[in-house]
């Protein structure tokens, strides 16, 4: 089997994915839930439930305000506490909707059942509305609305589907778990999503470090137009324009995106959740979460509804282990340290990760020797070293013009940094000032 | 040999006549006419280029006051009106009197009264651990202690407290330039009218939170309970999203405020001794 790659830069972290060939344990709903209102990229939706409502799982609780934002579900049956403003992983309060849960009545349009269904004699049209209503977004984190990724704009054309079932973070195994079992359905949803696109072509990519499921995968994709191709191991090979140019040797321009050279990139946790909407009626209440960690007792992949706190993932993953000096919302490349246990699991959680005082302390920052390694492993082809320091002395419209916006933070910069200098937080503190002068250029 | 030497000298002498007569009309066709009084109100400003005036340096100020006809806008904070007042002199101007300002925290979150939940050890300024979460105790509008503020300061007014981990002003230094204003991620720093003795009321925190969250986060924050808004007797005191805040400008220094904030988050600083049958202890002794 020939393996690819993406031709620049990354990284090769070790892989520890302690909880790979575990078994997906379906969690039942905790005793309160808290859903917030922005898990997903956009504006936020707005709510339609009051407290003291009685809800269902699978009921409307936010509508979609705008264009890019979807709808959220209630992921369990019971009444609405309140509408307030709850801490989030960050520690900031956003607004959510807190429910206490009663029983687990589920609304009645959505099949349960574990039938397969196939085929689907919906129109494109419909499949984009369908994944609207059930509100998916990229699974893979991003958490960008999938209806509005299937809306091929108008000159364009989509050639091919990726499927990334690359998970190319370091610890997490929920892609892989997920292609492990619910191997039919992920193809049934990528096959819808291949409809709701109307592309004839569709390729799965896996790492290689996932023999199993690159076989298991080809035995479920035979004789389907979907092919699976397996790809060297390397970080951030799941990074949406990495997997592009793996797989197809495309190059998708600065500052555009995958479907400027005629692809749509969607997570394979996403196919699956769109084949749970379309032709189950489900929208997407519950989600893959790994929790893992080196001391932990039982690294694990569990099915949790949205919403529960990820104390309680901790606590059924064999608690919290003494040692742990911090929980990471994420892979630990991308992750963020989550400042409470109490926030709740959002859509965009892919995993969570307690790591141990050695892992987890930042080294000394020692001065910049100028040996060039981040700009040799950054996959995007920027200069990390120039970026940090035009950060840190302000030159916001510099780092414009150095491209700073391509940056796709996956953090190889700062993995690689002998002076372990914090090259990713001074960049992504850039993004947000640049970002900023240009939302008020566009304004003007 | 002699012949020689005349010629290069009559030459040379030609061509150097040539060129002054070219370089005289050139620099007579493309002179530039610099108004002398920009460069006798530069003289004038405090040559700090600081930006507090909104202009990038002293000259680019200078320049401004000379073209202006309506000065509303333009005042160099670190001159104030003893500077305004020889530019205007020099340009024969009126120049528009302002308070003089000084930078005031509003963050009253001490170890003692603010609980840490834990512990950042990312890249060590203020707007990157505000970007990333609430820091290290759970008030998100909280002073981060990370400095960003001391690092700007041009004029060496600011420096860190290390038993409070909160930044502190040196009034005499302080020239309202604003840079800190700016710098800081959460909006803590204001610029308050400099009163008498460097004395000054304030409301030690911005936080927006309801009384019950805030006072989880912080034992000295705001609780928004308004009992400062209705004690005022001079309306300086506005009350929004459960936060007081008392207007520098209306504030007449009567301590009133100070003594009813249940949480004392009303700060008075450099006033005498209160007379003891006030209950309160004034806050200007702690400090």
């Amino acid at each position: 089997m020939s393996l690819k790659t993406f031709s620049r830069g990354g990284v090769h972290p070790p892989e520890h994915k302690l909880s790979a060939g575990n078994a997906i344990e379906v969690l039942a709903p905790p005793e309160i839930v808290v859903i917030p209102i922005s898990q997903h990229l956009g504006a936020p939706s707005k709510v339609i439930v009051a407290r003291g409502d009685q809800v269902k799982v699978g009921q409307l609780i936010a509508r979609s305000e705008g264009f890019v934002s979807t709808n959220i579900h209630s992921s369990v049956s019971g009444k609405v506490l309140k509408v307030d403003r709850f801490m989030d992983s960050s520690g900031y309060r956003k607004m959510a909707v807190q429910i206490q849960v009663e029983g687990d009545q589920w609304v009645e349009t959505i099949d349960r059942s574990d039938d397969l269904v196939r085929n689907t004699v919906l129109t494109s049209e419909d499949i984009r509305k369908k994944i609207l209503d059930a509100g998916i977004v990229g699974l893979g984190g991003a958490t960008f609305p999938s209806h509005v990724k299937l809306m091929v704009p108008g000159g364009k054309r989509a050639e091919y589907l990726l499927v990334n079932g690359v998970e190319c973070e370091p610890y997490l195994t929920s892609d892989h778990a997920l292609m492990m079992e619910r191997s039919e359905e992920l193809l049934s949803g990528i096959q819808i999503l291949m409809k709701g696109l109307g592309v004839e072509k569709a390729i799965l990519g896996i790492e290689n470090n996932k023999p199993d499921a690159i076989d298991k995968m080809k035995k479920v994709v035979e004789g389907s137009a979907v092919r699976v191709q397996g790809l060297k191991v390397k970080y951030p090979q799941g990074g949406e324009k990495q997997l592009v140019q793996a797989l197809l040797k495309r190059e998708v321009p600065s500052g555009g995106l995958p479907i400027d050279v005629g692809v749509v990139v969607f997570n394979v946790g996403t196919a699956y959740a769109a084949y749970e909407a379309v032709m189950k009626n489900r929208p997407l209440i519950d989600r893959i979460v790994s929790v893992t960690g080196k001391s932990m007792e039982k690294p694990s992949n569990f099915q949790v509804r949205i919403g529960t706190p990820i104390s309680l993932l901790v606590e059924k993953a064999g608690g919290l282990p003494d040692n742990t000096s911090k929980v990471i919302n994420g892979g630990p490349m991308m992750g963020k340290a989550l400042s409470t246990l109490d926030a709740p699991v959002v859509k965009g959680s892919s995993g969570i990760l307690l790591i141990g005082d050695e892992e987890a302390r930042r080294k000394e920052v020692k001065p910049c020797i100028r040996c060039t390694k981040c700009v040799n492993v950054c996959p995007m082809g920027l200069e990390p070293y120039l970026l940090m320091t035009l950060s840190e002395k302000g030159l916001f419209e510099r780092m414009e013009s150095e491209k700073v916006m391509d940056c796709i933070e996956c953090g190889s910069c700062s993995y690689t940094c002998p002076s372990s200098r914090p090259l990713l937080d001074y960049i992504r503190l850039g993004k947000a000032e640049v970002g900023k002068i240009m939302r008020a250029r566009r304004a003007v | 040999m002699s012949q020689i030497i005349l010629f290069t000298i009559v030459t040379l002498v030609a061509i150097g006549a040539a060129a002054a007569i070219i370089l005289y009309f050139v620099a007579q066709k493309f002179k530039v006419f610099e108004d002398p009084r920009i460069d006798e109100v530069e003289e004038a400003l405090p040559a700090a280029n600081c930006g507090g005036c909104g202009f990038p340096g002293c000259r680019n100020f200078a320049e401004t006051l000379v073209k202006s006809d309506s000065w509303d806008d333009l005042f160099c904070p670190v001159g104030g009106n003893e500077t305004m007042a020889k530019a205007a002199a020099i340009l024969g101007k009126e120049a528009i009197e302002q308070a003089p300002r000084v930078a005031v925290i509003r963050c009253n979150g001490t170890p003692e009264f603010r609980p840490r939940y834990n512990v950042y050890d990312g890249a060590p300024t203020c707007a990157i651990a505000h970007s990333l979460s609430t820091g290290e105790g759970g008030c998100p509008h909280g002073c981060l202690g990370l400095a960003d503020c001391v690092v700007v300061c041009n004029f060496d007014a600011i420096h860190m407290d290390p038993v409070t981990d909160l930044p502190v002003v040196i009034d005499d230094k302080c020239t309202a330039c604003g840079a800190c204003v700016e710098a800081c991620p959460r909006d803590i720093i204001e610029l308050r009218k400099k009163n008498k003795k460097d004395r000054k009321i304030f409301v030690s925190c911005i936080n927006e939170e309801k009384g019950g969250v805030a006072k989880k986060n912080c034992s000295v924050a705001c609780i928004g309970c308004s009992k400062c808004f209705q004690v005022c007797p001079h309306e300086a005191i506005t009350m929004e999203n459960n936060l007081a805040f008392i207007d520098s400008d209306k504030c007449k220094l009567c301590r009133k405020c100070v003594i009813v904030c249940p949480t004392n988050a009303i700060h008075e600083l450099h006033f005498p001794p209160r007379k003891t049958d006030k209950t309160e202890p004034a806050e200007a002794e702690t400090k």
